[in-house]
């Protein structure tokens, strides 16, 4: 166990430790329609991605993801606006209604706008562009590679798909770019879809070498060595982790369907579960990789997930004592409240902000560091 | 270390056998070069070596690979990895990860070593290759030579007894391509390593080389020998050995350093006369620095900064270029270079300052107008090719260019005889590719043409070849300028050399002003002769009254 002064060195925090944590912020949010609440779990997650990110990449996407959730309340409200029936008596607007048949009520095309319809409509986008905030929080926190490369040894294939897949996108938007403009070149238009349609072909051609160069790299490296697991393993790993899977799927249609017997719930989830893991952990097996470095998970992981985790118990169980607090009730409108145990929750949340190490400044100043060489090689080149 | 026997290998839909009876062992700690033309079967041979071919390529072999005792017919690539490492020709496409020091890491956690052993290993490599400043960088930042570096040490931290490498250095500035070779000699000195390398420039690796094996890529037996042996007879030679040819020098020289001890007779027997050919002579007069535009100049650009992204990629450049001019651009890689060019073509346009192709801005003119301007070959000529076969290629450019059917054809059959008509462009040399891409470039009869690296990837005969082009488009009245880092071809076509460094321009002159004296653009014959303003083996040939 680290003490803990050594747990505090500036280090990348378990991805996985951040991914439970938004997860937990989310589940939160998915339980209140509370405005206050929703904007507080908004705060919470911006302040500890300000306090945590890196400068890497994939930090911005937190900026990206908060930009969207924007447009999912504008579209949200203007959709209220424009298409919604309303409700309450509070006119706010009138505008001009257009007549429609029977068959499309419960769609109104104009008419009154009301102070109740739109603040509903509000908080609803609200609580989605809270959750999108999140998911955007977990990945400017955590380097989405390295998150899968903590997936169990026997799941690793999946993995590496996913990676490979993750940094092939953008060189192909680069390969689709450079072609394109090679049109020009040939006294061909250069702008429009037709011009994108006929640089297909050397596009695909292009992907399809550098994939195969990547897949000889690969394998002249070792990719999917194998140690020899006896016939009857291999057997035992298969039939576990089928009935495992069956057992999930079972379990989840029990616990979500009230009307199936008890026995199918929670009891057939846990069996299916442990089911599972002893599959992986005996397909493992077969994999001789080890890993470099792998983020060690320690008292600062264990207080961000616990964190998230507490956010989410504490709103749920504050919606069991005081539904009404966590959707405070918009016909009548009313003033939504500050319920005490899911703001504290909330709050809780704002832990790792504070109780996490810093992280490691991963990409350093590189225009600097390109003139010192810059500078470097032109006086070798004086002398 | 490496043992061929009787080694035939045929792909799947090949008629022909692309190696036959090759016989081949290399000894453990030899650097053993490979050369030979284009498609003469270097890169089967040297895939050959882990199992590659014929386990991921398909084909058959016959005959027997054995690599440190281990059959590669009962040993795929991957049961392969721990003894030997490959480096491809484009490091990037074989990279896995996204960080150096995880893709140094990835072989290692194939083989499935323990943490501690990894980690030593990692920064014993880092410390090797000099690669320590870099270590967390994501990979898509790392310049050629850094890229090519972390290449070679992701397969060197398994600890490997042979490094096979493809073209190490081929799309790398001369600087960078330095710094790899200094890498891999290292390797060979300290390590022990046996390395077996691939190369069409000659003139960078040859003097490393214990040994050369020639691929003669029509069937006949290799040939391998030392280097001196080897290149005493073969029809191509790096310029400073046929320097050493036709001033009757034996031993060969290898080096510039060889040649350099025996140089002073040389200088004394050329002391008095002048270079007559080469581009000095043929080409331009000294052009001023600043040249305000007018309509005898083809292009001119007028204190242009180009902006991309964050960076600034051209600052306040002034050039212009003259008919019958040929200009090379040298300088490092993301020096501004192909920026300067595609500025020219309009892909780019300027945030200040201007650009004149025929008297426009070439980023106002619609495409169809520009292709009468100006014609650009880029660095990947097959990005200009869309068609399924050659002869629908031409018949596709000269409908672009409205010029009469057949003109591109004919243009083809003059830069590279006798091309099939129904061959895919896709599938044809680098050499032929090029020529293709010059024939539909040419078709419209642009005064002006554009070269971005037009050597990669060729081999002498071809850079010869593409020599020869050049310099009759020049001689017709075309300006040529070409970006390149081979200072061979600038010194035997460029009459005028402008050298850019971060996006400015640091020198403008007749090539021989500038690049003799430069360690990193002077060619070899330059390097050897210097002081005196010899360039090109051409030059010499011919004021000692021999053939080269």
């Amino acid at each position: 166990m680290l003490t803990g002064r050594t747990a505090l060195l500036p280090r990348q925090l378990h991805p996985g430790a951040w991914w439970l944590w938004a997860l937990g912020l989310v589940a939160a949010a998915t339980r209140t329609l509370n405005p206050l609440l929703l904007l507080l779990i908004l705060a919470a997650a911006a302040y500890v991605v300000t306090a945590r990110r890196t400068d890497a990449p994939w930090a911005r996407s937190f900026a990206v993801f908060f930009k969207l959730a924007l447009v999912v309340l504008a579209v949200r409200f203007v959709a209220q606006v424009l298409l919604g029936v309303a409700a309450g008596e509070t006119v706010l607007v009138t505008l001009p209604q257009l007549p429609l048949p029977d068959w499309a009520a419960g769609v109104a095309v104009g008419g009154a706008v009301t102070l109740e319809s739109v603040v509903a409509a509000f908080t609803d986008g609200l609580q989605l562009a809270t959750i999108l905030a999140c998911i955007g929080a977990a990945n400017a926190l955590a380097n989405p590679k390295r998150l899968l490369a903590a997936v169990p040894a026997a799941l690793y294939e999946v993995g590496v798909a996913v990676v490979v897949a993750l940094s092939f996108a953008p060189s192909l938007v680069t390969s689709v770019q450079r072609i394109r403009a090679a049109r020009r070149l040939r006294g061909r238009p250069d702008r429009g879809l037709r011009s994108l349609v006929s640089v297909a072909l050397p596009v695909l051609e292009e992907a399809l070498e550098r994939s195969i160069a990547l897949a000889a790299s690969m394998d002249s490296r070792g990719y999917g060595r194998r140690a020899e697991v006896s016939a009857a393993t291999r057997r035992l790993t298969g039939t576990s982790t089928l009935l495992g899977l069956l057992g999930i799927a079972v379990g989840i249609y029990g616990v979500l369907d009230a009307t199936s017997p008890p026995v199918l719930g929670l009891p057939t989830l846990l069996a299916g579960l442990v089911l599972a893991g002893g599959g992986l952990v005996l397909g493992g097996r077969r994999a001789v990789r080890t890993r470099y470095r792998p983020d060690p998970w320690t008292a600062p992981e264990w207080i961000t997930a616990g964190s998230g985790l507490a956010a989410a118990v504490l709103v749920i169980v504050g919606g069991v004592i005081a539904p009404e607090a966590l959707a405070p009730s918009t016909h009548p409108l009313v003033v939504p409240p500050l319920p005490l145990l899911p703001t504290v929750g909330v709050l809780l949340a704002l832990l790792p902000a504070w109780l996490t190490p810093p992280p490691e400044l991963l990409v350093r100043d590189v225009r600097r560091e390109r003139a010192v060489a810059a500078t470097s090689t032109s006086t070798k080149v004086g002398t | 270390m490496i043992d061929f026997e009787q080694v035939t290998i045929t792909y799947a839909d090949a008629r022909t056998p692309t190696l036959v009876d090759v016989d081949l062992h290399v000894a453990e700690g030899e650097l053993c070069l490979v050369v030979g033309r284009t498609g003469s079967g270097k890169s089967t041979l040297l895939r050959a070596v882990n199992g590659l071919v014929p386990h991921f390529t398909g084909g058959t072999l016959a005959g027997r690979v054995t690599v440190d005792g281990r059959d590669t017919r009962t040993h795929p690539p991957r049961e392969l990895a721990d003894v030997v490492g490959v480096v491809g020709q484009d490091p990037r496409s074989g990279f896995v990860t996204d960080s150096v020091e995880q893709e140094l890491a990835y072989g290692m956690e194939s083989l499935g070593l323990p943490g501690d052993v990894m980690r030593r290993r990692v920064e014993e490599t880092l410390d090797l290759l000099g690669l320590h400043e870099l270590r967390a960088r994501p990979l898509e930042q790392l310049s050629g030579g850094q890229r090519q570096r972390v290449a070679i040490g992701s397969v060197l931290t398994t600890h490997p007894s042979v490094l096979v490498l493809d073209e190490p250095t081929s799309a790398l500035d001369p600087p960078a391509a330095e710094e790899v070779l200094a890498a891999l000699q290292r390797l060979v000195h300290d390590l022990g390593v046996t390395v077996l390398l691939a190369e069409h420039r000659l003139e960078r690796v040859v003097q490393y080389a214990d040994r050369v094996v020639s691929v003669p890529g029509d069937g006949r037996a290799l040939h391998a020998g030392s280097p001196e042996q080897i290149l005493r007879h073969s029809p191509v030679a790096p310029p400073v050995v046929e320097l050493g040819r036709i001033a009757r020098w034996d031993p060969l020289p290898l080096s510039v350093r060889d040649a350099r001890r025996r140089a002073p007779e040389l200088r004394e027997r050329l002391a008095g006369l002048h270079p007559s050919t080469g581009p000095s002579a043929n080409g331009a007069a000294p052009v001023d620095r600043v040249v305000t535009a007018t309509h005898t100049e083809v292009a001119a650009l007028e204190s242009v900064s180009v902006q991309l992204g964050s960076l600034l990629a051209l600052r306040d450049v002034d050039l212009a270029v003259r008919p019958g001019e040929v200009v090379a651009l040298m300088g490092r890689n993301g020096a501004g270079k192909s920026t300067l060019l595609h500025t020219l073509v309009g892909l780019r346009t300027p945030r200040a300052g201007t650009v004149h192709v025929g008297g426009q801005a070439p980023s106002t003119m619609a495409p169809g107008a520009l292709l009468r301007h100006v014609g650009l070959v880029p660095q990947e000529p097959a990005d200009l090719l869309y068609a399924a076969s050659v002869a629908a290629e031409c018949a596709a450019a000269d409908a672009d260019a409205g010029a009469e059917p057949g003109t591109c054809r004919t243009l083809l059959e003059r830069l590279v005889p006798g091309l099939d008509d129904d061959r895919p462009p896709r599938d044809l040399s680098e050499g032929q590719r090029l020529g293709l891409v010059l024939a539909i470039v040419l078709t419209a009869n642009p005064p002006l043409l554009l070269l971005d690296e037009p050597t990669r990837g060729l081999d002498y005969r071809a850079k010869e070849r593409l020599a020869g082009i050049v310099a009759s488009l020049a001689a017709e009245g075309t300006a040529v300028v070409l970006a390149t880092h081979d200072v061979e071809l600038a010194a035997e076509v460029a009459g005028r050399t402008v050298v850019l460094a971060d996006g400015e321009v640091v020198a403008d002159g007749p090539t021989q002003g500038v690049v003799v004296g430069s360690p990193a653009f002077a060619p070899q014959v330059a390097k050897v002769l210097a002081p005196s303003p010899w360039l090109t083996v051409g030059a010499v040939a011919e004021a000692l009254e021999v053939l080269p």
